[in-house]
């Protein structure tokens, strides 16, 4: 604790503000560019129903060991890279985070599109939308929650991993666990862990706002007292499916 | 004075850094590998049997009793959320060992697995169809008979798929104790990281990396075929 009240160690260069800030921008880069892939692809998977081979294939690569393929990666891309400052630690734990967050959000986004109850989906074809307008207006929607459990998962782990990605040399709030580690100085090593907690449970936590204000409230079921539509409390008369399949439970991987 | 001997002649093998020369790496560091993947293998299955029998309980008193579930599941999502390495280096300043001990990894697995479990079980036994328990109770089987011999069977499909996952997490956790020095598999991807220094030296990491992939399989195969065991009623349904 001695370590964080000082407030030399907050705002010196590499101090608390810099590292947290580079911890967030690794993180954010990855779950950026995981989800422009995968949630389109689980999306298409989810409403044509083919390919679903390519969310087995996903699954089965959380057996990876996370540690050993950020350090082969580094060993491999190393020799190649002839980046300023950080770049030659950055591509590589970048492109580990990015295969780490693509199966949750892909499998989660399958899940929630093939969950939608197919009366519903039958019921916007009748209604004479188009595949796509399906897609945007009914699945989307309907998978929301599932697409955001997949979501907050990927981003734990992604958290959590760009932690470890400080044994490389890359910087975050990992610098000073394993800082602290090798100069035996273990109020800076444990303060580095209780703040990498501490940013995962916040991101998870606005996730979580985001998610209960971006789900509709015809799919959450959530209604302010007092303001609930006719309908609403008979179960299976909301006209929105009631998730069936219990969603994947999620990984933790570092 | 006589010649000195010719010097034996040694076949000169190259240093085979290529991945496959993993095969090479582990034939001259069996002893210290398998050491390894024993801690590996040890450190990752222990946490799930300990963190099943916690879960078992607590599971059961989330389904039990309604309002204790949303504190234990909002609790396990939370403990769920503390990245590991943050907690194997807190561990010891929380249960008193030493940074390098095993136990600090076990531990903080077991906490992971429980997390993970406690909701899977008390979903799982939530699951149990209502008529199903109505029958067992008109057949006269008490509260906890009905528990041990209805609902934690038809249980075991849900909360094994919950075990499966737990376990193959594990074994890819355990290896990030490795860059802490923690005795497993992940020190053969720390091994490999420092003689990479200057060229790439792939054997031990690709090792790591293969050794893990199987004993992840290993463990997985172990629950599906406990799974199976378990449950012989699926069978003679035929059903998977």
């Amino acid at each position: 604790m001695a370590w964080l009240n000082d407030p030399g160690n907050w705002t010196a260069p590499g101090g608390v503000f810099d590292q947290l800030a580079a911890h967030l921008q690794y993180a954010l880069i990855a779950l950026v560019i995981a989800t422009v892939l995968a949630l389109p692809a689980g999306l298409l998977i989810g409403h044509t129903g083919r390919g679903r081979w390519l969310i087995t294939a996903a699954n089965a690569m959380r057996a990876l060991p996370v540690v050993g393929l950020l350090i082969l990666l580094y060993v491999m891309l190393a020799p190649h890279i002839h980046g300023r400052g950080d770049t030659v630690y950055l591509v590589p734990t970048e492109i580990v985070l990015v295969l780490l967050a693509i199966p949750p959000i892909l499998s989660n986004t399958f899940a929630g599109v093939d969950n939608v109850d197919p009366a519903v989906r039958d019921a916007a074809a009748g209604m004479g939308m188009r595949g796509g307008q399906v897609v945007r207006r009914v699945e989307l929607p309907n998978a929301l929650p599932l697409i955001f459990s997949g979501l907050r998962s990927a981003a734990l782990q992604v958290i959590a991993t760009a932690t470890v990605a400080a044994y490389l040399g890359l910087g975050g709030l990992g610098r000073f666990v394993y800082d602290g580690q090798a100069s035996q100085n273990f109020a800076e090593r444990n303060a580095g862990a209780l703040l990498v907690a501490l940013l995962a449970v916040a991101v998870d936590l606005v996730l979580a706002v985001a998610q209960r204000y971006s789900v509709s409230r015809g799919v959450s079921g959530r209604f302010p007292k007092g303001a609930a539509p006719g309908r609403a409390d008979v179960p299976g008369e909301t006209g929105v499916a009631e998730p069936t399949k219990a969603p994947p439970p999620a990984t933790h991987t570092a | 004075m006589t010649a000195p001997p010719p010097a034996p002649v040694t076949a000169v093998f190259a240093v085979d850094s290529s991945p496959l020369g993993m095969f090479g790496y582990f034939s001259e560091h069996r002893s210290e590998v398998l050491t390894w993947l024993g801690y590996h293998a040890w450190l990752s299955a222990l946490p799930v049997v300990l963190g099943l029998l916690i879960s078992l309980p607590l599971g059961w008193l989330a389904h039990r009793h309604r309002w204790t579930y949303p504190p234990l599941v909002t609790a396990a999502g939370l403990l769920y959320t503390i990245p590991s390495i943050a907690l194997f280096v807190s561990m010891p300043s929380i249960i008193g060992t030493q940074i390098l001990d095993p136990i600090n990894v076990a531990v903080a697995l077991t906490v992971y697995t429980v997390a993970l479990l406690v909701r899977v079980v008390a979903d799982g036994l939530a699951a149990v169809p209502e008529d199903v328990a109505q029958a067992a109770t008109a057949m006269g089987l008490t509260r906890r008979q009905r528990l041990w011999r209805v609902e934690l069977p038809l249980a075991v499909p849900v909360i094994a798929a919950g075990v499966r996952v737990a376990v193959v997490a594990n074994v890819s956790l355990v290896a990030v104790a490795g860059t802490i020095g923690v005795p497993e598999l992940g020190q053969l991807f720390t091994t490999g990281f420092q003689l990479s220094v200057g060229s790439p030296y792939y054997p031990p990491i690709t090792l790591g990396i293969v050794l893990c992939v199987l004993l992840a399989l290993v463990f997985d195969l172990l629950v599906v075929g406990g799974t199976w065991l378990l449950t012989p009623w699926r069978r003679a349904v035929g059903r998977s």
